[in-house]
C-alpha cells in the first residue's frame, strides 16, 4: 500500500539540497513536485497525482508536518503556515487534495479510501526521505495539520493511519451531516435543516468553473458526491446512501480511534462548523489528550488571530513531535472585546483558559427566567422575505453585517425577555431553552430559527456573532409540542441593565424553508439555562500600558538629544576690554546659500555717544551687517561684540539694543499702545522702566495710539516702530533707515531726537541712503560698498583735505574706489 | 532722554525666561479673528446640530450612521456631547489644531514682528516654546468649548439622561464622565499630529496659509492612503490609523490596545515633528 514513492522526485530533492550553498538558504526553499496518492476509483487503480510542495530544513533529521488545505483552495493556501513550519525546522510537506488545483482525481469530501489514503501515501513518501526522522521503519515521526477541511482530514488521517503522532485542526466538521443538516431540537428529527446557502457556495467551490473550462453539472466531484447533492438542494432529503457518504467522511466515525494529541481550534464567528461541532469532536477524542481553542475568528469572518494560531500549531507540534516546551492543555477563549468600531486590531484579545475543558454547556449555569406569553409567528408562503443574519463566504463583512441586519423582520419574529441584568454577565457556549409550539394548520414540517439576543436599555438588538439554531419539527399540528432548543454557541458579555431574549423566528435567508404558509403558535416553557465559565483571563500580547510608557520614554529621550544640539556660541569669549563699545565687529563676513557674499570682512567699531551712520548703496550688506549685530542672522565668519559681549541669537546683551530693521512689525488687530505694551513684557524688562511716556510722545501718534495698528499710515508704522525700538531708553539704538516714509517736519524732528539721544550718553547707529540726512545727523560714519568696509571714522576727518566737498560727493568718490577695489 | 538712564541701564533688568510668558503670548493671540472665530465654530457647531434635529423634518435624530453612536445622539447629553466629537474630530478639529499651531510663527513672520522679538531678545527655543504651549493651548480650549456647548445644549434640549454605549448597556453618571473625558482626552492627543505637522510648517515657511495649508493636506493624503484596503497592514503604520479607537472606549470594557498605541504613536509623532522644528529654528537666519 504504502509503496508509491515519487522515487525520482526525492532524488531531484537530495540533489537539489546538496547543489544549493548552505548560506542562500537563510529561508527554506520549497521544492514543488507531483507525489502519487491512493488509487484515483474503485474502478480506476492508477494513482492520482497530487501537487506538492515539499520544505526541508536546514538541519535534518527532522520531524515532518503534513499540511492539508481549505476547501475550494490548494497548497498555497497553507504555504505561508508552511514557510513558518519549516523555517522552525520541521520538514513540512504541503499539498493540494484531489480534485483540486494541478492534482488530479475526484473530490470525494475526505473519504477513508481516497482523500485520507492520499495522506497515507504522503506520510510513506515522507517514510522514505532521509531527511525525516523516524519511530521505526516506515514509521516517520510525523504530525498533521489543517483548517475546515483540511482539518477534518486531519483528524481522519489520526484515526486510520496511527503512525500520525500529533494534530491540529482547525474550524471543521464532527459530522458532515449535522453541519449541513442542522438540527438544534434536542433528539430531533434527523436530516435538520439545509445550510442551503452555505452548502451551495461549498459545492460550488468544487466544481472548478473557470472560463474555458467546460460547464459540467458535477464538476470535479465524485458522482456519489454529485447526486446527493442534487438531491439534497431539490427535494430537501437525504438518502441513506448520501448519508452513509457523509458519516464516513465524517471524524465522528473515527474520533475514538485517534490517539494522537489533537489541538483543536473553532471559530466563534462560523455559522457552518459551529463551536458544537468542535465540542463534538473535543467529547468523542477520549483516547487522546485534546486542547480546545475557541478563537475570535471562524468561516464567517470575526476577528482572525492568526498570528497567535499558528504560533500554538507550532509549539503544538514542537512539544508532540520533538519534546519541545510542554504546551498546557488548557481550554482557551478568545475574548474580544467589544468596539464602536469594527476594524479593530487583534494583537491583544484577551484570552479566559480553563484547567479542564467544561463542554459547550459551560461549567456553570445561570438560569434566568423569561416572560412567556405564547406568540403568533407567521411562515410566510415561499419563505420570502427571510430575515438575513449572516453572509456566508462574505467574509469579513459578515459579522459586521450579522450585527447590523439582526433586525427582526415583523410578524414573523416572537421574543421572550428576562428582566434587566442585575450584574454584566459572560456567557460562554451554548444557552438552552424549552419552547413548545403549535401549528394553525397541520404541516409535514415546521422550520424555526432559535437565537439569544442581547438587548440594551435603548431597545437595541444584537445578535452575537449573527448566529441562529435551526430547528425542525416533523407534524407539527394544532397540538403544541415541547422542544429543547440548544442555542447557538457563543462567548459574549451581556452588560448589567441589558435584557436577555430568546426570539423565535421563522425564516433565515440561509437555510432551506418549507414551501406553505403556516401560523405557529410559540411559548417559552422554563427558564433559559445560561452557560457560564470560570477561569483565568491573560492577555496575549503586548500590555497596552508598555505604548504610552513606550512613548514617553522615546519622547523623553527625543528632548534631551535636543537639549544636547543646543547650537553652541562659536567663539563665545567676551572682551571686557571692549565693556564701553556700544558694537565692535571683526572680520565679519556673511556668504548666503548660493555663494552670494553680502557681507566680506568687515571691522569696525564704534564709539560710545555718537551718532553713527551707516552708509553704503543698495546692497552694500549693511541690513545683514544688521542683522547680524542683533543675532537674527549667524555670521559665517567673524564676529560682533556689543558693550564686550559675544553676540549670539538671543545674547542677553542684546536686551541693551534697541532696533528698527527694514520697517516696522506689529500686531495688526491690535492698538499701538497695546503693541508696545505687550513687545515690552515679551521682551523680558517687565521690572524695568519702559520710559512710555517719552517714547509716546516721540512716536507724536495722538489718541491713534489706542486705534488698531491695521489703520495707521505707512509714516505712523514707522513712527511707532521707532517709539518700539526706544522703549526703555536702550544704550544703543540701530536705526535702518528710520525716516522711510516721514515728511520733512517729522525727519527733522527725528534728527533732535537722535541727536538728544546721543547727547545722553547713548549711542545711536542710523543706516540710511539720505545722505545730507546722515551729514546733518551724524558725526561719524561707517561707509561700505559691495559687503566692504571702506570708511569707519569721523565725518570731520572724512572731508579734511576735501574742502568744498560735500559727504555725497566723497561718498560717490569712495564707491567708485570700491567698485575698483572689487574688480 | 535725561542722563540717569544711562547710570541705570549698565545693570540691565533683562531676565530671559521673563521674555514671551505663555501668558503675554495667549494675549497676543486671543484677540485674533481666527481665534475667535474657531472658538465661533466650536459654540455653533452644536447648536446648528441641535436646531436641525429640532426643527428638520425628521425629528428623529440622525438616520444611519456607520457608528450607531450617532444614531443614539439624542439619547443625552454625553450621548450628544460624544456625536459632536465624532463629527468634529473627522476634519474640523485638525483644521483648527493645524491652524493654531501652522499659523502661529509664521504670522510672527509675515507680520515683521518675529525679527523684534528675537531681537529683544527671545531666546529662540523659547520663542517656539512660547508658540507651541499657545498653540496647544488655544486647541485644547477650542475642544473644552465644543464639548462644554454641546453638553449644556444636549442637557436644555434631551435631558439628562447618562451615557448609553452604542455597544449596548448604560452607564452610570460617573463611568458618563470617565467614558467622555477619556475620549475627549485620546481626540485631543491625536490632534497632536496636525498640530506637529504643522507647527513644523510654520518654521520652515514665512508664509502663515502655506504652513496651515500644507498640515491640512499631509493630513488628508494620509487619511486617503489609509483608506486604500490593498495597503492592508501597512497602514497600521500611519499615525492617522488610529484616529478613531477612540471608540473603543465605549463598550462595557474598555479596550485600550488601539487606543494606547494612537495615543503613543501620535505623541511620539509629534515629539518628533517639533525636535526637528526647534533644530531647524535654532539655526534659521531670521530675513522675515
Amino acid at each position: 500500500m504504502r509503496a508509491w514513492v515519487g522515487g525520482t522526485a526525492a532524488a531531484v530533492l537530495v540533489l537539489l539540497s546538496v547543489a544549493a550553498p548552505p548560506a542562500a538558504r537563510a529561508q527554506v526553499e520549497p521544492v514543488s513536485m507531483m507525489l502519487a496518492g491512493a488509487p484515483t476509483s474503485a474502478t480506476d487503480s492508477t494513482p492520482v497525482q497530487l501537487d506538492a510542495d515539499v520544505y526541508i530544513p536546514e538541519v535534518t533529521p527532522a520531524p515532518a508536518v503534513l499540511l492539508a488545505h481549505g476547501f475550494g483552495g490548494s497548497k498555497e493556501g497553507v504555504a505561508e503556515e508552511a514557510q513558518l513550519l519549516a523555517d522552525a525546522g520541521f520538514v513540512v510537506l504541503a499539498y493540494t487534495a484531489r480534485g483540486f488545483g494541478e492534482s488530479t482525481g475526484l473530490i470525494s469530501m475526505n473519504a477513508p479510501d481516497y482523500e485520507v489514503a492520499d495522506a497515507s501515501a504522503l506520510i510513506d513518501y515522507l517514510a522514505s526521505l532521509a531527511s525525516v526522522s523516524m519511530e521505526a521503519p516506515g514509521d516517520p515521526v510525523v504530525g498533521v495539520g489543517g483548517g475546515s477541511y483540511g482539518g477534518a482530514l486531519a483528524l481522519l488521517l489520526a484515526g486510520y493511519d496511527d503512525r500520525i503522532d500529533a494534530v491540529a485542526a482547525d474550524i471543521t466538521w464532527n459530522d458532515l451531516e449535522t453541519s449541513l443538516f442542522a438540527q438544534s431540537a434536542v433528539d430531533g428529527v434527523q436530516p435538520g435543516v439545509l445550510k442551503s446557502l452555505w452548502t451551495s457556495l461549498f459545492f460550488s467551490s468544487g466544481l472548478g468553473l473557470e472560463p474555458g473550462q467546460p460547464v459540467t453539472e458535477c464538476g470535479r466531484f465524485t458522482p456519489d458526491w454529485c447526486a446527493a447533492y442534487v438531491e439534497a438542494v431539490t427535494q430537501g432529503v437525504v438518502s441513506p446512501e448520501a448519508s452513509a457518504l457523509m458519516a464516513q467522511s465524517s471524524p465522528r466515525s473515527i474520533a475514538d480511534r485517534i490517539t494522537a494529541p489533537v489541538l483543536l481550534g473553532a471559530g466563534q464567528a462560523d455559522s457552518l462548523f459551529p463551536l458544537t461541532q468542535a465540542n463534538a469532536n473535543a467529547e468523542q477524542i477520549v483516547n487522546a489528550p485534546v486542547k480546545v481553542v475557541w478563537h475570535a475568528g471562524g468561516h464567517d469572518g470575526g476577528i482572525a488571530e492568526t498570528d497567535r494560531l499558528r504560533a500554538l500549531t507550532q509549539a503544538w507540534f514542537d512539544q508532540h513531535l520533538r519534546g519541545g516546551p510542554v504546551v498546557s492543555d488548557d481550554f482557551e477563549v478568545s475574548l474580544v472585546e467589544a468596539s464602536a468600531l469594527s476594524d479593530r486590531d487583534p494583537g491583544t484579545v484577551e484570552v479566559l483558559s480553563a484547567t479542564d475543558y467544561p463542554g459547550i454547556f459551560g461549567d456553570g449555569t445561570t438560569e434566568m427566567t423569561v416572560a412567556a406569553p405564547p406568540q403568533q409567528v407567521l411562515a410566510p408562503a415561499g419563505g420570502a422575505p427571510a430575515a438575513i443574519t449572516s453572509l456566508p463566504g462574505a467574509g469579513g463583512l459578515a459579522s459586521l453585517a450579522g450585527d447590523l441586519l439582526a433586525v427582526p423582520l415583523p410578524g414573523q419574529t416572537a421574543g421572550f425577555f428576562t428582566e434587566s441584568l442585575p450584574t454584566s454577565m459572560r456567557i460562554v457556549g451554548a444557552t438552552r431553552a424549552r419552547i413548545t409550539v403549535s401549528s394553525d394548520r397541520p404541516v409535514d414540517q415546521a422550520v424555526l430559527f432559535a437565537s439569544l439576543r442581547i438587548v440594551s436599555a435603548n431597545g437595541r438588538q444584537a445578535l452575537p456573532q449573527g448566529l441562529v439554531a435551526p430547528i425542525r419539527i416533523a407534524d407539527l399540528g394544532p397540538d403544541p409540542v415541547t422542544v429543547d432548543v440548544v442555542l447557538p454557541g457563543v462567548v459574549t458579555e451581556a452588560a448589567a441593565g441589558d435584557r436577555l431574549a430568546l426570539v423565535i423566528a421563522t425564516t433565515d435567508q440561509g437555510y432551506r424553508m418549507p414551501p406553505g404558509p403556516a401560523v405557529y403558535t410559540v411559548a417559552a416553557e422554563g427558564p433559559l439555562l445560561l452557560p457560564t465559565l470560570q477561569g483565568t483571563t491573560a492577555s496575549v500580547g503586548v500590555p497596552p500600558w508598555v505604548w504610552p510608557v513606550g512613548a514617553i520614554v522615546l519622547t523623553a529621550l527625543i528632548w534631551i538629544v535636543v537639549a544636547l544640539l543646543r547650537p553652541r556660541d562659536r567663539a563665545g569669549e567676551a572682551r571686557p576690554e571692549l565693556a564701553a563699545v556700544p558694537l565692535a565687529t571683526r572680520d565679519l563676513a556673511k556668504e548666503f546659500k548660493g555663494g552670494l557674499k553680502a557681507v566680506d570682512g568687515v571691522t569696525f567699531e564704534v564709539p560710545p555717544g555718537v551718532v553713527l551712520g551707516l552708509l553704503g548703496p543698495n546692497g552694500a550688506g549693511k541690513t545683514t551687517t544688521m542683522r547680524m549685530a542683533m543675532g537674527l542672522i549667524r555670521p559665517t565668519g567673524g564676529d560682533t561684540w556689543i558693550f564686550g559681549q559675544h553676540v549670539r541669537p538671543g545674547a542677553p546683551v542684546l536686551s541693551r539694543v534697541g532696533s528698527f530693521i527694514e520697517g516696522p512689525g506689529f500686531l495688526p488687530h491690535l492698538t499701538g499702545r497695546q503693541n508696545l505694551d505687550l513687545f515690552w513684557r515679551a521682551s523680558g524688562r517687565e521690572n524695568g522702566d519702559p520710559h512710555l511716556d517719552e517714547v509716546l510722545e516721540i512716536a507724536g501718534l495722538g489718541s491713534a495710539i489706542d486705534r488698531k495698528v491695521r489703520t495707521y499710515s505707512q509714516g505712523m508704522r514707522q513712527r511707532l516702530g521707532i517709539a518700539q525700538a526706544m522703549l526703555g531708553l536702550p544704550d544703543l539704538l540701530v536705526l535702518d533707515e528710520p525716516t522711510n516714509g516721514l515728511d520733512p517736519p517729522q525727519i527733522r524732528e527725528m534728527r533732535q531726537v537722535m541727536h538728544d539721544y546721543a547727547a545722553s550718553g547713548k549711542t545711536v547707529i542710523v543706516s540710511s541712503h539720505l545722505l545730507s540726512e546722515v551729514e546733518q545727523t551724524c558725526s561719524t560714519v561707517v561707509v561700505m560698498n559691495h559687503g566692504h568696509l571702506i570708511y569707519s571714522g569721523t565725518v570731520e576727518d572724512l572731508l579734511a583735505g576735501r574742502s568744498g566737498l560735500r559727504l555725497e560727493d566723497v561718498f560717490l568718490e569712495l564707491v567708485g574706489e570700491g567698485h575698483r577695489v572689487d574688480q | 532722554m535725561t542722563s540717569e538712564a544711562v547710570s541705570t541701564s549698565v545693570e540691565t533688568p533683562y531676565v530671559a525666561r521673563d521674555t514671551l510668558t505663555v501668558r503675554v503670548e495667549l494675549v497676543r493671540q486671543l484677540r485674533r479673528r481666527r481665534t475667535l472665530v474657531a472658538f465661533g465654530l466650536a459654540i455653533a457647531l452644536p447648536l446648528i446640530v441641535v436646531a436641525a434635529v429640532k426643527l428638520g423634518p425628521q425629528s428623529r435624530g440622525f438616520g444611519d450612521g456607520d457608528l450607531d453612536l450617532v444614531g443614539l445622539a439624542t439619547a443625552g447629553p454625553w450621548n450628544f456631547t460624544l456625536t459632536m466629537l465624532l463629527f468634529a474630530s473627522g476634519f474640523l478639529l485638525t483644521i483648527i489644531a493645524a491652524m493654531f499651531l501652522g499659523d502661529t510663527v509664521a504670522s510672527e513672520a509675515s507680520w515683521s514682528t518675529m525679527r523684534y522679538l528675537l531681537a529683544a531678545p527671545v531666546p529662540r527655543r523659547r520663542f517656539l516654546r512660547a508658540k507651541m504651549i499657545v498653540g496647544l493651548l488655544l486647541t485644547a480650549i477650542t475642544l473644552l468649548i465644543l464639548i462644554a456647548v454641546s453638553f449644556l445644549i444636549a442637557l436644555v434640549v434631551f435631558g439628562s439622561a447618562p451615557l448609553t454605549s452604542p455597544l449596548g448597556g448604560a452607564f452610570d453618571v460617573t463611568t458618563s464622565w470617565q467614558r467622555l473625558a477619556i475620549v475627549t482626552a485620546y481626540i485631543g492627543i491625536q490632534l497632536l499630529i496636525p498640530a506637529g505637522i504643522a507647527f513644523l510648517m510654520s518654521v520652515l515657511t514665512d508664509v502663515p496659509l502655506g504652513a496651515v495649508g500644507a498640515a491640512v493636506v499631509i493630513v488628508i493624503v494620509l487619511n486617503i492612503i489609509d483608506a486604500i484596503d490593498a495597503l492592508g497592514d501597512l497602514r497600521r503604520f500611519l499615525p492617522t490609523d488610529y484616529g478613531g479607537s477612540w471608540a473603543d472606549a465605549l463598550g462595557q470594557q474598555i479596550a485600550w490596545d488601539d487606543m494606547a498605541i494612537g495615543a503613543s504613536y501620535a505623541l511620539v509623532t509629534f515629539a518628533v515633528l517639533a525636535a526637528i522644528a526647534v533644530l531647524r529654528f535654532d539655526r534659521k537666519d531670521i530675513l522675515s
